[in-house]
């Protein structure tokens, strides 16, 4: 009876160990002080993290991808929550479109969007820059945002709305202070997950960005090719510092919102 | 009703001097709706529907109109090769990240004690990004990675083993990318089922394992179909992970497109993009008539 018991925790216990080692992994190398990529490292430093803060191109790469990242937010939340608003009361034939055009981009292989999006780009001369990045990481982004609106939106009353139109609220009077009260948690977790989606994307920026505009991602993919040093690691554990605690907050806003 | 009335017949001056806005709003609901979402259909047309739809274009008409792109596949070799290896990958991908998952979800959902832990170690790869997953796989099975120092030191072998740049090493990594894909939804209809029908069960003198695979299993097979659903359709468009830890001696369909662009192939890269859409859509089409699966995908989605 104990062995039936204690051998299927051993197991699901190493399959938990498979899910988290390579990122502990990742953690203790980056407070490696060796000049070389070794496992266990002979001694403990902030070396890399140094060579990180003293780099103009990985501390530029860095700001670039907050900045593409910020921008994403403020253009999806508004663009996706509009949209979710709206959508929900479109008579069924056209919110079946809508929605399959603005869900697309999760099922849409992400190096056909990559492809098609350079295709485009390279024309009206987006490439290399900013302005295309955070153009195209909306695409990508809008979705999450779309989604996240619309659990909100599913779960609140709509004769809220409609009694705050009889009392006489205009329609945009009644959006501010009724509606988008009650479906803030989904927004907040919605721009959560636009920032993460543009602030991680590789595969667009590894088309689009040139050499104008080099995000982080981009910049951690070409020096891999060339070398396999621990500042990687550094800008790594930076990086899965960052996204934990914003995806914590809406891990917890979603609660919120769920409850 | 004498406001209307007065409406009718004093015209939209006295209306809006009287403060009745009552036909502004009327005439206005059918339109705002379509209003609000305007502006993102318009964004998403232009900056990523358009572009995508006329780069898939180039498959049919680049030089002229033509279905030869599509024809010539059957005989290409690269790309029956490239294409069976990326099926075949997502294929094995698939069973091991099922094999691996389902343990995890029912622990997820029999060990409320451990549930907090059980979850964060789930969705603490889930929120790290692919790129950093895949250096760490790097770091890992690298000649001098974690996997073969331990091996040596253990003097299980005496030469370090290749083990990165190999089709193995992508399959690790690609399993460990995935996995939290295949546990969420299958721990979404585990938590669904009615604990009452196992009891019952086991009152009328079933034994556990019975219990498990006449009750637990088929009701959670939902679930199961959602998360393979997800996982093979993530799998088959991979391009990071391969690219990084696999090698170059087999590669992916993402793999081969991305060549194609780089020797500005359009119409080649184009066709197989399509394929591989077509791949894509053709699963998920086949997965949705599957009882209970779109529902799951909807809820675990949250």
């Amino acid at each position: 009876m104990t062995v039936a018991r204690v051998l299927p925790a051993m197991l699901v216990g190493l399959i938990l160990m498979f899910l988290a080692l390579p990122i502990v992994v990742v953690m203790v190398v980056s407070f490696s002080s060796a000049t070389y990529l070794t496992f266990p490292p002979p001694a403990f430093g902030l070396r890399w993290y140094s060579v990180y803060f003293a780099s103009d191109d990985w501390l530029r790469s860095t700001w670039l991808s907050l900045w593409v990242a910020a921008s994403v937010v403020v253009l999806a939340t508004l663009l996706g929550t509009l949209a979710a608003v709206g959508i929900a009361r479109l008579p069924k034939a056209l919110r079946v479109l809508a929605s399959a055009l603005i869900l697309s981009p999760l099922i849409v292989p992400v190096i056909v969007v990559a492809i098609g999006i350079y295709y485009a780009f390279a024309r009206y001369g987006l490439v290399g820059t900013p302005a295309g990045l955070i153009f195209a990481h909306t695409c990508l982004a809008v979705p999450f945002v779309v989604t996240s609106v619309n659990a909100s939106l599913a779960g609140i009353d709509p004769r809220l709305g409609q009694a705050a139109l009889s009392l006489g609220a205009t329609p945009i009077g009644t959006f501010f202070q009724i509606t988008l009260p009650l479906i803030r948690p989904g927004v907040l977790v919605g721009a959560l997950f636009a920032f993460i989606t543009s602030f991680d994307e590789l595969v667009v920026a590894l088309f689009i960005s040139g050499s104008g505009a080099v995000t982080l991602p981009r910049r951690m993919w070409d020096d891999l090719l060339y070398q396999i040093e621990p500042t990687i690691a550094a800008v790594s554990t930076l990086t899965i510092v960052l996204t934990v605690v914003l995806m914590g907050c809406a891990h917890l806003l979603g609660k919120r919102a769920a409850a | 009703m004498s406001e209307g009335v007065e409406i009718r017949f004093e015209g939209l001056a006295a209306t809006r001097q009287s403060g009745v806005r009552l036909p502004w709003r009327l005439s206005w609901r059918p339109v705002m709706p379509l209003l609000l979402a305007a502006p993102l259909l318009l964004f998403m047309l232009v900056f990523y529907a358009l572009p995508v739809l006329s780069m898939l274009m180039r498959s049919v008409n680049d030089p002229n109109w033509t279905l030869l792109h599509y024809a010539s596949l059957t005989g290409d070799t690269v790309f029956l090769k490239v294409f069976s290896n990326t099926l075949y990958t997502s294929l094995t991908v698939t069973a091991a990240a099922l094999l691996l998952g389902y343990p995890v979800a029912l622990s997820l959902v029999r060990a409320p004690r451990y549930a907090p832990v059980i979850l964060f170690l789930v969705l603490l790869p889930f929120w790290t990004s692919v790129l950093v997953r895949s250096y760490a796989w790097m770091v890992l099975l690298g000649r001098h990675g974690l996997i073969n120092e331990a091996l040596l030191a253990a003097g299980v072998i005496d030469q370090p083993l290749r083990i990165l740049n190999t089709p193995l090493a992508t399959q690790i990594a690609m399993v460990h990318i995935l996995l939290p894909y295949m546990v969420l939804p299958i721990a979404n209809a585990l938590r669904q089922i009615d604990p009452s029908l196992a009891r019952a069960a086991s009152g009328l003198g079933a034994t556990p394992w019975a219990t498990f695979r006449q009750i637990t299993l088929p009701l959670s097979m939902p679930g199961v179909a959602a998360g393979v659903l997800l996982v093979f359709v993530l799998a088959l468009g991979f391009y990071i992970t391969p690219a990084m830890v696999g090698g170059t001696r087999e590669i992916t369909l993402s793999m081969l497109i991305a060549q194609q662009v780089d020797q500005l192939n359009w119409a080649y890269a184009a066709t197989l993009s399509v394929l591989l859409l077509a791949t894509a859509l053709a699963i998920i089409a086949a997965f949705y008539r599957l009882p209970g699966v779109g529902h799951t995908l909807r809820t675990s989605a949250r």
